[in-house]
């Protein structure tokens, strides 16, 4: 017992203390990228000591990047070249489905590789793939705002960082429920191991979250969901807190999966409101004169619900990347290691903050969503 | 924040969602969630058994011990029974004692009176008998001689007085 909580305060601080370095690599790659491409000629003369001190250090441009998705992984720099691990490209385009290793971009995030891909010229500017005919007629301000631009880029269904983080997480997760379920069949005493260590969180999801808010009649069918979103949220939290590969995706913290879990939530309470539910919406108990002030505001209202949903988790979650960032960044700002102590500190409390952030905020949404649900599935005796 | 295509992350996690939890509601959520029902279940009914068989014990000792207050107020019942049928026992003996002592007493006074009498009768018997021996040795010697006779019937004239 000793020696594994002693083990685990080890990995711990080797996670934190491995964070800075991390970031750093990120941080010296980006620098280093940009700078090739803008600069190729130049770059070749110098040099690797002469591109850290031309290039000033962005740290806008490093947090941005790190909470943003990407068609690759980064990993580390050696010797001045970004370690990847490259990711499946995959694309709708005009001529079909066309699958390829985001390899072929070669780091370029600038739109100035053109590859070809079976007679498709492609570009990639800041981690969004163009064609490249259309790309050359964008504005600025239009490749910048590129992910909304459906006429100038094929449809990009790619295995991004956060799509290979998602998958990684469901692996795991699963393999361990299923180890867990497997462990029941073997040993109908009470659980060991795996089993006795999430037994409780089941529990808890059972008889704190499912049982108060939907009640003991009708939470049984919803289980499955809230114990699903729970440990998938809560997984997914703390994989982005993890700063190394093949961890530290920001997949909670990005505002289409919160959309897509709370569009979900916001499914299945429309999809189980009972009659009581939509007769208070559509025929709520006030004066006939008040409908079309208070159908619409009780409309808006399912919708703000599950949007309040999207928003706290996405929120929450890269507020905490943003922040442990910053501190991080510090130290590039300021241009010295005295800082590094402090920053450091900082960051070890973030990081145990977010780490109870992280469970906080899987809790949050499954009780809400357990919340909405009963709401939803109530029946009132009288009206 | 870059959002590369949203349609990406959108399509990919509503698929990996979906497929994740119908896989994890299959394999996992329903053996996990019918295996701690079970359990939960099986301790309530076995905390029910064994309050059941605390009230049959606790039924059983007050019964035992109804049984036992029984046998032992029997017991005292019997005992003072016992109690009353030898003290019963012993008077009655006493007073058949009694009565026997008395009745023999009283055959013993009547054998001793008839006893008495008949001694009474024979030394009676005997002393007359005796007397007669002695009266006539005595007449006889008295009488052997005249003087002596005539001085007897003299005597005897004496006392008599003639009223």
């Amino acid at each position: 017992m000793v020696i594994s909580k002693k083990s685990l305060q080890f990995l711990l601080v080797t996670f934190l203390a491995c964070m800075p370095l991390v970031t750093f690599a990120n941080e010296s790659a980006d620098s280093l990228q940009n700078h090739t491409e803008n600069a190729a000629p130049a770059a070749e003369a110098h040099g690797e000591t002469g591109h850290s001190a031309e290039k000033e250090f962005n740290a806008t441009e490093l947090i941005n990047d790190h909470i943003g998705d990407s068609h690759e992984f980064h990993i580390a720099d050696w010797g001045g070249h970004p370690i990847s691990f490259y990711l499946p490209v995959i694309l709708w385009t005009n001529t079909g489905l066309e699958v390829f290793s985001s390899e072929q971009f070669h780091h370029d995030n600038e739109g100035h590789h053109v590859i070809d891909i079976n007679g498709q010229k492609l570009v990639r500017f800041n981690e969004v793939i163009f064609y490249a005919d259309k790309f050359e007629t964008l504005t600025e301000d239009q490749r910048k705002n590129g992910a909304f631009a459906f006429d100038a880029r094929p449809l990009d269904f790619s295995i991004t960082k956060n799509v290979f983080s998602m998958l990684m997480s469901a692996l795991v997760l699963f393999f361990l429920f299923f180890a867990v379920a497997r462990s029941y069949k073997k040993n109908p005493k009470a659980p060991k191991g795996i089993a006795g260590f999430l037994e409780p969180l089941v529990i808890f999801v059972r008889d704190e979250i499912a049982i108060p808010n939907i009640g003991t009649k009708k939470y049984a069918k919803y289980m499955p969901y809230l114990l699903t979103i729970f440990f998938f949220i809560w997984i997914n939290n703390l994989i982005g807190l993890i700063p190394f590969f093949p961890f530290s995706a920001n997949l909670t913290g990005n505002i289409l999966f919160t959309f897509v879990l709370a569009l979900i939530t916001f499914i299945v309470t429309t999809f189980s409101g009972s009659k009581d539910y939509w007769k208070h919406i559509l025929l709520p108990p006030v004066p006939k004169a008040l409908y079309p002030i208070m159908i619409p505001v009780e409309i808006i209202g399912m919708l703000t619900k599950p949007f309040a949903l999207m928003i706290r988790l996405f929120a929450n979650i890269t507020a905490g990347h943003i922040i442990i960032l910053s501190l991080v960044s510090l130290i590039f700002i300021f241009k010295t290691v005295a800082v590094a102590p402090i920053s450091g500190a900082f960051v070890v409390f973030m990081s145990v903050l977010e780490m109870l952030v992280a469970a906080l905020q899987a809790y949050i949404f499954t009780l809400l969503t357990a919340l909405f649900i009963g709401q939803a599935v109530e029946e009132h005796d009288h009206h | 924040m870059n959002f590369t295509a949203p349609e990406s992350l959108i399509f990919w996690t509503s698929i990996i969602f979906i497929v994740f939890f119908i896989l994890l509601g299959k394999f996992a959520w329903k053996p996990i969630l019918s295996a701690v029902k079970g359990r939960e279940d099986s301790i309530n009914s076995a905390l029910a058994a064994a309050e059941t068989a605390r009230l049959e014990m606790q039924n059983l000792t007050a019964e035992n011990e109804r049984i036992l207050q029984e046998a032992r107020l029997e017991r005292d019942a019997m005992l003072k029974e016992a109690r009353e049928m030898r003290e019963k026992m012993i008077a009655d003996s006493k007073a058949d004692a009694q009565v026997e002592g008395a009745r023999m007493i009283e055959q013993a006074k009547v054998a001793i009176a008839a006893e008495k009498n008949a001694a009474m009768a024979e030394l009676k018997s005997h002393v007359s008998t005796l007397s007669l021996d002695i009266a006539e040795k005595l007449l006889k010697s008295e009488l052997s001689n005249k003087e002596a006779q005539t001085k007897l019937v003299e005597n005897m004239l004496g006392d008599v007085k003639l009223n």
